[in-house]
This record gives structure tokens, C-alpha cells and sequence, in this order.
């Protein structure tokens, strides 16, 4: 547990987070590449096809990991926002920054793969369904978060901000779904429930499905550590180990901040 | 009562923004003329084929609600902000989410509160089922607190921004979505003879649950804000 | 265990205090100490990072570095106790729509009263006899001015934090915020007050701070 804690605290220093990204981005990058080739091959070409929905049923693969990882991401903002807004650690306002283009992502290809999968089943691209619904809210307050964090001039304060609204999108997005549920099922009664899969999943079908979600946080760890790498970087220019990095000499005075010209 | 207790800074706080309603009255007004502008609208849009927009009324007074809500809130921390008021706030010692709820308190009196006083003006126009009215009222009454709430977290975290706006709309629509659901699904309920109460002891639970935490919220949006 | 005669712990002091702000040094690092009953002036060129530095000691910002103490105590973020310290910033905090009389009514309520003396009184000592209920909108800058500095004579606490409180004051408005920390400091109260240098307090205890930055 000590171990942990201590690999949490040296993380937080600029230097040793950007040596660690740098090492282990590759191995995320190809990991997540050679499970998803598994995955999906397994899943689009091996797996039998359901009774109810035949082949159509396969975007699952994609659209179920990738509606897993949107509210996953959304979690994992809050948190950093939490610890970047308690503690003012640097690292922390950087990662959630970066995990939220990847979680919106994320979020509307299952958007768009819900959607895709809903016309061979309803006849329709879109259906004011629960799951399409709610997923559509927790885009918006995706976009929210990138814009709150965008429009605001200080770096660190809007990135301060952004984990705020985070944490309060959190909060509420249990409650949204289950309102969105509850309105579903309010105005369709007797309908059936299209997006949920026939009650008892076959394992032949539930490994690629598993396999694909850990793939896509592989993906994600690459994908954000790379963004965050970069604002590192942006964040921390001028300093000596990002000086020593570019291979340029260091500076000569004390101060690890460049001083402002008068 | 002592000056410079918290109790005694709330209320001031509080008195202070009635006084400034009062002063700025003709403004006061503008949320309830957009609503009844939106309401206008719709029959205008829909037709005013009597069956169908009774159905929709319900919703259509929601989403007016919502909207002419919206405009009130960029003002709420924004004024304060721009003229030193919030580092006077910020800079007293007093705690800060107290004062926060007081500011809240007052834009619930001064733009929620009339929304659903006027809201079953607004719904005889659309031709709402009288049987829905006073549900009506009781879920707006439920619902306004909680938009104000929700609303003031995310304005006083576009403080820091110059122009805002849209943007705020953006921040905020998608928490008032429940409030929505919940609201406008009691309406429904009642107007359709079945039982609202389901629906308003959701916005009174979300109610309970929203005021101690979001005048929280809204303080820890103040300190990042005038860092 | 302190004797009656040991000397009291300065008021403020900081040490180590530096800002920066998207990877620009503001300010620092910088020492200081403000005793009670004595001024500093924090002096330098536009954009020299004085009202930051006002800001930072008032808890408003966070500094990057170093330490704030009050009463020997370290202050730990931004809360400061109620009532500990006053603040004239930059922008007045004065609401245009309320009469200097109910602007400051809020403000006392808001950060406490000092014992012997009222609203009126105050707006009187600052020569606002005559405007005490006019929006403050309708006000000149110098009179705006005067009103925040009326509310600075109500508050109780003992450190005045400052920014330019000589800007936009005739030759008798600059005499009232002369006449002010005089008082103010024989009280035992301190301040620390930014200025361009182009003030003439007579205090005894004052100590400058210059930040530099002057083209």
C-alpha cells in the first residue's frame, strides 16, 4: 500500500510523470491494438449469431465498450478534478484535461454505434430510447467540460474549473440516467426493450466483449497520457529538464520560472 | 443581532440583493416577458388546434421555465465579480457557501418564484387540463429551487470567463434534464388522470439533496474563480 | 509563555512568497513583515505584480511558493478569520445601484463594526456629507472612491490591505487617506498599501517594498 501511495506522490512531479508516459505509452498503444485485432476478429467473425438480432447484434462489441468507457472516463475527471482542486497537484488538472476528448469520443462513437444498430432493429437512426438519450446528455456534459475548460484564460484555473463541473456532472449523471429511465418508461409502457440483449449472454459472446473492454482503456491510457504529455510539456516550458529534453543548455539562474521582461 | 456573525452576513447579503431587485425592477421583469414571449411561440409554431396543444402544454410551461430561468443566471455572480463585491465576499471570512446560498435564495425570489406564480397563466393559455394546474404550481414550486440551485454552481464557474452566454446554457441544460423529466412528467400525470406523487417526491428528494451540497459547489466555484 | 513585556509577533509576515502564473515569474521571492502600528508600501511599475501581491496576502489567490503567517500562526489557503482584514481593491466593491449609506450598511454587516463609530459618521470623516443617499452610480470616481474608504474606517480589523488607495482623490481626499492610516496605525492596526509613489503619508513606522518593473 506504501509503495502505491509513493508511485501516486513521485507522479506528481512533472519530470518523473513525462519519463513514465514516455516509456510506457508504446506498450498501451500496441497492447490495445493487438486485443482489439483479437477481439474483434473473434467477435465479428468467430461468435454465432444471436437468435433475436442475427448479425446485427455484433456492433455490440464496439458500442457497449465504448458506452462503458464514456461514463467510465467521466469518472475518472472527476476524480483527477477532485484531487487537482483538494491538492493543486499540476498532473492531476493535466490528466483530467486530457481524458476529456478521449471520453467524448468514446462517447459518441457508442452514440453513433447505438444509432447504427438501431436501424436494422427499430427501422430508425434514432429513437428517443433511454440509453440513446442519456448517452446523448453525457455528450453534452462532455462538451460542457471541454468549453468551460476552454474559455477560461489561466491554464491552471480552468483546468481547476473543468474538474469542478466534473465532479458535478458526476454527481448527476446517476440521477439524470435514472430519470431518463423513468421518463422511457413512463411514455412506452409495453415496448420492448431493443437495446437490451437477449437475458442470458452466451461466454462465446461475453470474451470478446470483455476483451474489447480492456482494450479500449488500454487505448485510452495511451490516448490521454500522450495529450498529457504535450501540456506537460506546454505547462512546463522554460524549465530546465524540458530545456534538457530539447537538448538545449540550461539557465543559468536560480529561478526555475523564466522572469517576465519588465 | 450582531454585525459581522454569519447568520447576520447571510441575511444582509440576502437583503441587499431584494434591494437591488427592487432598483432594478424593470429588468426583474424581463424573465417573466421571455416566458410569455416562448409560450406565445409555441401555439404560434404548433397550431392552435385546442387538443393537441393541451397535451403539450405541461411541457411546453416546463421548458419555458427553463429557458427564461437561464437568463437570469449569467447576472448572478457576474455583477458581483465585475465590481470587487465578491472579493469583499471572499476577503470577510464569513463562509462562503452561506453566502452563496443567500445570493442563491434571492434569484429564487426574484426570477423562480414569479416563473411559477406565473406559470398557470401561462398554462390556461395553452389550454393545460384544469385537474394539472395545481400540480403544476407544486412541481414548479418544487422545481424552480432546484433549477436556481443547479443553475448558480454552474454560473458562479463561468465567473472567471469574459463572455459567456451560450456557454453557461450549455453548462446548465443538461442538469436541469431531471428537473425537466420529473417536473413536466408530474403535469402529465396529472393531466392524464394518474398519480403525480411519484414524480413530485423525486424533485423533492433532488431538492433536499441539492441545497446543502450546491451552495458548496458554488463556493468552491468562487475560490477557483477569483484565484 | 510570553511575559507582558515580550514583544507581540508581527502582524503578517511572509516568507519565501512567490507567483507565477502560465509559467511567468509575477513576483519573488519575497520576504516581509508587517508589525502592528506600522505600513509598508509596496511600490513598482505597472504590471510589477503589486495588486497580485495584495491578492495573495489577502488570501484571494494562492501563492506558488512559500508561506503567509498571521499572528505567528502559518495561515493555511485562502480562508482568513472573519473580520481580520479589510480590503480596498482595485475594483471599490460597492454596489452602483445602493446609496454609499446602504452600501455600507451591507458592508458592516457583512465584516463586522468597530466600536465608536457609525455609517453616518464615517461618511461625514470621509466629505461625503451631503451624498449619503445618492446611487452610487451617480457618483464621480473620487466620491466612489471615498465611499470605499468610509468603508474601510468601519471595519474592525487590524490589517488594512490596500490597492492604490490614493487613485482618483483630489488634494483633500489624498489628505483623508493620509489622516487615515496615521489613525489607523496608532491604533496598532497595519497596513500595506500599494502605490505608483506619488503619496505623502507622514507615518512613523513604514517600511517599502519595491517590486521594480518600471520601463
Amino acid at each position: 500500500m506504501n509503495r502505491f501511495v509513493l508511485w501516486f506522490h513521485r507522479m506528481g512531479s512533472p519530470p518523473t510523470f513525462y519519463a513514465f508516459a514516455e516509456r510506457w505509452r508504446p506498450w498501451f498503444l500496441w497492447s490495445a491494438l493487438a486485443i482489439t485485432a483479437v477481439a474483434l476478429y473473434w467477435g465479428l467473425a468467430r461468435a454465432p449469431d444471436d437468435y433475436l438480432q442475427g448479425d446485427s447484434f455484433r456492433i455490440i462489441y464496439i458500442h457497449v465498450p465504448s458506452a462503458w468507457m464514456g461514463q467510465f472516463i467521466f469518472l475518472a475527471m472527476a476524480i483527477c478534478g477532485f484531487v487537482a482542486i483538494v491538492w493543486r497537484i499540476k498532473i492531476a488538472e493535466i490528466m483530467g484535461i486530457a481524458s476529456a476528448p478521449v471520453g467524448a469520443a468514446f462517447t459518441a462513437i457508442a452514440l453513433a454505434t447505438g444509432s447504427l444498430w438501431g436501424r436494422p432493429t427499430w427501422g430508425t437512426y434514432w429513437v428517443w430510447d433511454a440509453r440513446l438519450t442519456s448517452t446523448l446528455v453525457l455528450l453534452f456534459l462532455y462538451f460542457g467540460v471541454i468549453g468551460l475548460y476552454r474559455a477560461i484564460e489561466d491554464r491552471r484555473k480552468a483546468a481547476r474549473a473543468a474538474g469542478l463541473l466534473a465532479i458535478i456532472g458526476l454527481v448527476n449523471i446517476p440521477i439524470i440516467q435514472y430519470s431518463v429511465y423513468w421518463w422511457n418508461t413512463l411514455h412506452q409502457p409495453s415496448s420492448i426493450k431493443v437495446t437490451k440483449m437477449s437475458s442470458t449472454i452466451d461466454p462465446s459472446m461475453l470474451w470478446p466483449l470483455l476483451a474489447m473492454a480492456v482494450a479500449t482503456k488500454l487505448y485510452y491510457a495511451w490516448s490521454a497520457l500522450s495529450r498529457a504529455q504535450l501540456m506537460v510539456l506546454e505547462m512546463e516550458s522554460g524549465k530546465d529538464w524540458v530545456r534538457e529534453l530539447a537538448g538545449l543548455p540550461r539557465v543559468a539562474s536560480p529561478s526555475t520560472d523564466t522572469p517576465r521582461e519588465a | 443581532m450582531r454585525p459581522g456573525t454569519p447568520s447576520t452576513a447571510a441575511l444582509a447579503l440576502l437583503r441587499r440583493d431584494l434591494l437591488l431587485l427592487w432598483r432594478q425592477r424593470a429588468d426583474a421583469l424581463n424573465p417573466l416577458l421571455f416566458a410569455l414571449m416562448v409560450a406565445t411561440l409555441f401555439p404560434l409554431a404548433l397550431g392552435p388546434e385546442a387538443g393537441m396543444l393541451s397535451r403539450v402544454a405541461g411541457g411546453i410551461v416546463w421548458v419555458t421555465v427553463v429557458l427564461a430561468n437561464l437568463l437570469s443566471l449569467d447576472a448572478l455572480f457576474r455583477g458581483d465579480a465585475e465590481d470587487g463585491s465578491l472579493d469583499q465576499l471572499a476577503v470577510s471570512g464569513q463562509p462562503l457557501a452561506l453566502l452563496a446560498g443567500a445570493r442563491i435564495l434571492a434569484h429564487w425570489l426574484g426570477t423562480g418564484l414569479p416563473l411559477t406564480l406565473v406559470a398557470p397563466l401561462l398554462a390556461y393559455m395553452l389550454g393545460l387540463e384544469r385537474a394539472a394546474l395545481p400540480v403544476l404550481v407544486a412541481a414548479l414550486a418544487l422545481g424552480t429551487p432546484l433549477l436556481s440551485l443547479v443553475g448558480a454552481c454552474c454560473a458562479a464557474l463561468t465567473v472567471a470567463m469574459r463572455r459567456s452566454g451560450i456557454l453557461l446554457a450549455l453548462l446548465v441544460l443538461p442538469l436541469t434534464v431531471p428537473v425537466l423529466i420529473f417536473g413536466a412528467g408530474a403535469v402529465e400525470a396529472a393531466a392524464t388522470g394518474g398519480d403525480p406523487s411519484a414524480a413530485l417526491l423525486f424533485l423533492a428528494a433532488g431538492l433536499a439533496l441539492a441545497l446543502p451540497l450546491a451552495p458548496l459547489g458554488c463556493a468552491a466555484a468562487i475560490r477557483i474563480g477569483t484565484a | 509563555m510570553t511575559s507582558i513585556d515580550a514583544p507581540l509577533p508581527p502582524l503578517l509576515t511572509a516568507r519565501g512568497l512567490r507567483f507565477s502564473r502560465d509559467g511567468e515569474s509575477i513576483f519573488g521571492p519575497l520576504d516581509l513583515e508587517v508589525a502592528s502600528g506600522a505600513a509598508l508600501v509596496v511600490e513598482g511599475g505597472n504590471g510589477a505584480g503589486k495588486t497580485t501581491l495584495l491578492r495573495v496576502l489577502a488570501g484571494l489567490l494562492d501563492a506558488s511558493d512559500g508561506e503567509i503567517a498571521w499572528q505567528g500562526a502559518v495561515l493555511d489557503g485562502g480562508r482568513r478569520v472573519a473580520g481580520s482584514i479589510a480590503l480596498l481593491g482595485h475594483q471599490l466593491g460597492l454596489k452602483g445601484d445602493l446609496t454609499p449609506r446602504e452600501n455600507l450598511r451591507f458592508r458592516l454587516a457583512l465584516g463586522g463594526l468597530r466600536t465608536g463609530i457609525t455609517a453616518d459618521a464615517a461618511l461625514r470623516s470621509v466629505g461625503l456629507e451631503g451624498y449619503e443617499d445618492a446611487p452610487v452610480r451617480t457618483l464621480s470616481a473620487g466620491q466612489r472612491k471615498r465611499s470605499a474608504l468610509a468603508a474601510l474606517l468601519l471595519s474592525p480589523a487590524a490589517l488594512w490591505l490596500l490597492d492604490e488607495p490614493y487613485a482618483n482623490l483630489d488634494r483633500g481626499g489624498q489628505q483623508v487617506v493620509d489622516r487615515m492610516l496615521e489613525t489607523h496605525c496608532l491604533r496598532g492596526g497595519s497596513v500595506v498599501f500599494t502605490s505608483h509613489g506619488l503619496f505623502t503619508p507622514g507615518l512613523s513606522r513604514m517600511a517599502t517594498l519595491d517590486l521594480g518593473g518600471r520601463a
